[in-house]
């Protein structure tokens, strides 16, 4: 049985005092207690950011990646073992920027992987610098007179892009997170749970203060399966920010429609004996049929 | 007996399968083949050739000149008059273009005048058909046994249904009649069937594919790129049958970071790219390198850099592969000659991805990856998997303090898998320390890394010797590595079978990092003289010999045009050095 001491090892996190990590960090570890997963049950793919440092305070499976590579990481853990849960902790720069490709495919495929992006608009490991998410005209030391692009809707993307569980959370509301984190580890399929966490060191304008301004929790009435309403509250133009589960389907996954996988786990399957290959052989054979059958 | 048979023309007639069919044609009549293809980056409207050099003897590489050209455009003519021998038969059909004795200044050849669409059309054939008729007419030609044909074309159509063999059949039977009731005068060439074949014909890339399955490969993963493209349609056509999850993804970086992360899991996993690919994967690499994940890579080199020319031949990636990556991690590259040393390295690749826990590079080119071989059907009795230091999944609950990254005497660690009940560990791109969490400090840092150095110490004690081939006593050695082995060992062949009087011999090189240095620094230490023959154009494999040994060549034979070499080039070479 796993519990929070379970998962902590004894190093401190090295995030900001403040920083929306924390928050990220509770409630990942509350959602696996109340999965009830065990250590056997699941691993965690972490990118390379200061969301990606997780990797070291945190003691289960782990993989800590390259910088924007944990999807394609995690997608090949699942096909080699889709018994196991897949989480990915990753940043907006490390998915959205480095890894937008992965992440546009891995959800077309419908992989049943668990994205968690920590999106605080700014590359925080890097000392502050833009990244896809920071408002159109945010000034960084990359960008002096204000970013040119306008920001990726990393929610409707991933909506119009195959996701089947889109969701949106905010780091400074755990309790909330927590049930957030729970549906995304229970979902089949490709879930992805956009996380709006302040950067208290570099992002100035994306703040506490900005979000609870502005965010707003999506009630029980919401239709989750209607895609059209689903696109439409992720772009409000009058800007408020949605919380909550915005768009969940179910449909198969990349791992449901591989034929190869319903024989059961890669790992777990049978490896045969070269020797045993000799009808693989008999292909290229040119040997003349009867000699060859005589041959055995 | 030597004979090059050869047919050219625009793609899209079919000539890669009518030259297979050939190269399988003559197996069936006993004898042995080489068969090389040329083709520019273009699916239609391009200039495609494909030659089989059929012999008696074994046979190592295609020759210059042709005995037989199947002309079926007037491009081919004109780009390959000069490379056909004195009473060669080029044959035509007079219908879609014409040509006369002048158009060949080089030497006489034999016009055979065949009407191929008007043959096609006589017994109610499809167009597509027509390849058949040529096979047909070429059989008659050589004095074959057209049943082998036959059953062939019953072969490739059996799924087709009865209906499509007959009407292949017939457009064979068609080409066949006309040349043995037209027979063409003077042409003395004949191919009757001499045994009972006993072969095998397949091809570089197939043969890494075969291999792979063969060492239980689970995950195979690339994005296409010639000359690598065909080992994933081998592998996409055989995963189902034999237990492969076959993923074609978004881009190299993906396809490496997937093989990564199945690899990780437990399964044994491969990919396949060519340079360019290879390029975009490095980051990669260097992933597998510091997290310690087993990895095979088939790279297949093609002249670059950036696009480079995408369908030709090269052995120019050598240094990349051997440096690829910031900083350092032992990683071992193989470069098979053959499609029998292909099978055979992969094999052995897997098992040293695993033993050793790095990545290891299957080196292999254009050439050698899409030339067919005919060769002993491959013996599978004494090949045997090594899975290396593994927590099997038996005692996944028993194992106690486990540490992934334990400095041990030999530089193996003992690897676990997520999904463990214990055995837990991160797999981690930060250097670590024993357990694999992130560590800056100097002790782990430098433990890991001469940790890791040190499996390939350890793996120095095991590499093969490289092959001799010729007398131990020679007045000229050569040295190649990868697919020029053929063109080489047929040049010696030939060298004998003209009585060549000096002596000359060949050191083949197919473990190419690290390198069997004792081995090789007592055989070139002796030798008397020295020539290097490697497809690229600053000898990088003198080079890296230099930097082991400290051993010089003085004599280079050198080519980066996207040839291959051919024989009759050494040939020239190694009189020239010993004249």
């Amino acid at each position: 049985m796993i519990d929070n001491v379970n998962l902590y090892q004894p190093r401190s996190p090295t995030w900001c005092p403040g920083c929306g990590d924390y928050g990220i960090w509770a409630s990942l570890k509350n959602a696996i207690k109340i999965m009830n997963w065990d250590l056997d049950k699941f691993v965690i793919v972490y990118g390379v950011g200061c969301s990606g440092n997780m990797t070291d305070f945190i003691m289960s499976h782990g993989f800590h990646s390259l910088h924007g590579r944990a999807l394609p990481n995690a997608e090949g853990i699942k096909i080699a073992n889709h018994m196991l849960n897949v989480v990915c902790v990753v940043g907006d720069g490390d998915c959205y920027g480095e890894g937008g490709n992965h992440l546009l495919h891995a959800m077309r495929g419908n992989s049943d992987i668990k994205v968690l992006v920590h999106d605080n608009r700014v590359y925080g490991l890097t000392t502050g610098q833009t990244s896809p998410t920071s408002p159109h005209g945010y000034k960084s030391k990359s960008t002096p007179l204000g970013v040119i692009e306008y920001p990726v809707n990393p929610l409707s993307l991933a909506i119009t892009q195959g996701a089947s569980f889109v969701a949106q959370g905010f780091a400074g509301d755990i309790t909330h997170l927590i049930t957030l984190v729970t549906a995304v580890l229970k979902h089949r399929g490709f879930a992805i749970l956009n996380v709006l966490q302040p950067c208290v060191t570099f992002n100035k304008v994306n703040t506490y203060t900005f979000y609870r301004e502005r965010i707003y929790k999506l009630d029980d009435k919401h239709d989750l399966r209607d895609r059209e309403k689903a696109l439409s509250i992720v772009s409000d133009p009058g800007h408020k920010i949605p919380l909550g589960i915005i768009y969940q389907v179910e449909r198969p996954t990349y791992q449901d429609q591989e034929i190869v996988l319903q024989q059961g786990p890669l790992v777990k399957q049978i490896i045969k004996n070269p020797s045993e290959h000799a009808d693989l052989l008999a292909e290229f054979s040119e040997v003349e049929k009867e000699s060859y059958h005589m041959a055995g | 007996m030597n004979i090059t048979w050869k047919i050219g023309g625009e793609a899209g007639f079919g000539i890669m399968s009518t030259g297979l069919m050939f190269s399988k044609i003559a197996v069936r009549h006993g004898y042995n083949i080489f068969d090389y293809v040329e083709y520019p980056s273009l699916i239609r409207g391009g200039h495609n050739v494909y030659e089989v050099r059929v012999s008696d003897s074994p046979v190592y590489a295609q020759e210059k000149k042709a005995d037989f050209l199947f002309a079926l455009n007037r491009e081919t003519v004109d780009l390959h008059k000069n490379e056909l021998k004195d009473g060669s038969i080029v044959v035509i059909d007079r219908e879609k273009f014409d040509v006369n004795s002048a158009d060949f200044p080089d030497g006489k050849v034999i016009l055979y005048d065949l009407p191929l669409g008007k043959l096609t059309l006589s017994v109610g054939a499809d167009k597509v058909m027509e390849n058949n008729v040529a096979l047909g007419a070429t059989m008659a030609i050589f004095k074959m046994d057209l049943a082998v044909l036959i059953t062939i074309i019953s072969e490739i159509f059996a799924k087709k249904g009865e209906e499509v063999i007959n009407k292949n059949s017939k457009a064979a039977q068609a080409g066949f009649d006309y040349v043995t009731s037209h027979p063409p005068k003077n042409f003395l060439l004949t191919l009757p069937k001499k045994k009972a074949s006993t072969q095998m014909i397949i091809a570089g890339n197939e043969a890494v594919g075969l291999g792979a399955i063969t060492a239980g490969c689970k995950f195979f993963v690339a994005y296409p790129m010639t000359p690598s493209s065909s080992l994933m349609h081998f592998m996409a056509a055989h995963g189902q049958k034999n237990g492969v999850v076959v993923k074609h993804a978004e881009d190299e970086i993906s396809v490496i970071n997937m093989a990564i992360g199945a690899s990780y899991a437990g399964v044994r996993s491969m990919l396949g790219t060519a340079g360019g690919g290879f390029s975009l994967m490095v980051e990669g690499l260097g992933l597998a390198g510091i997290t310690e994940t087993p990895l095979v890579l088939m790279v297949g080199q093609r002249p670059g850099p950036a696009t480079g020319m995408p369908t030709w031949t090269s052995q120019g990636d050598l240094h990349f592969v051997i440096n690829a990556s910031q900083d350092e991690f032992p990683r071992i590259v193989l470069a098979p000659g053959d499609a029998e040393e292909a099978f055979f390295l992969t094999v052995e690749a897997f098992n040293l991805a695993d033993y050793y826990q790095i990545p290891v590079i299957i080196l292999t080119d254009k050439y050698v990856g899409e030339s067919h071989f005919s060769l002993k059907v491959f013996n599978l009795d004494n090949l045997f998997l090594n899975r290396g230091k593994i927590v099997s999944w038996e005692d996944e609950d028993k194992v106690e303090g486990y540490l992934r990254y334990k400095i041990t005497d030999d530089g193996i660690p003992v690897r676990a898998f997520p999904g463990m009940k214990k055995a837990i560990f991160t797999a981690n791109s930060y250097e670590h320390d024993e357990y694999g969490w992130s560590s800056e400090e100097a002790k782990d840092r430098v433990g890991q890394v001469e940790r890791r150095n040190k499996k390939l110490e350890t793996y120095k004690k095991t590499i093969p010797d490289p092959k001799i081939y010729g007398e131990s006593d020679a007045d000229l050695t050569l040295v190649a590595w990868g697919s020029t082995k053929g063109p080489v060992l047929q040049a010696l062949k030939d060298l004998r079978e003209e009585n060549y009087p000096k002596k000359v011999n060949f050191l083949h090189l197919t473990h190419v990092w690290p390198l069997p240095v004792p081995h090789l620094e007592s055989i070139l230490s002796k030798a008397k003289k020295k020539l290097i023959i490697e497809g690229n154009s600053t000898s990088q494999m003198a080079s890296l010999i230099r930097q082991e040994t400290g051993i010089t060549f003085d004599h280079k034979l050198l080519r980066f045009d996207g040839r291959p070499f051919y024989p009759e080039d050494i040939i020239i070479k190694v009189k020239e050095i010993l004249s």
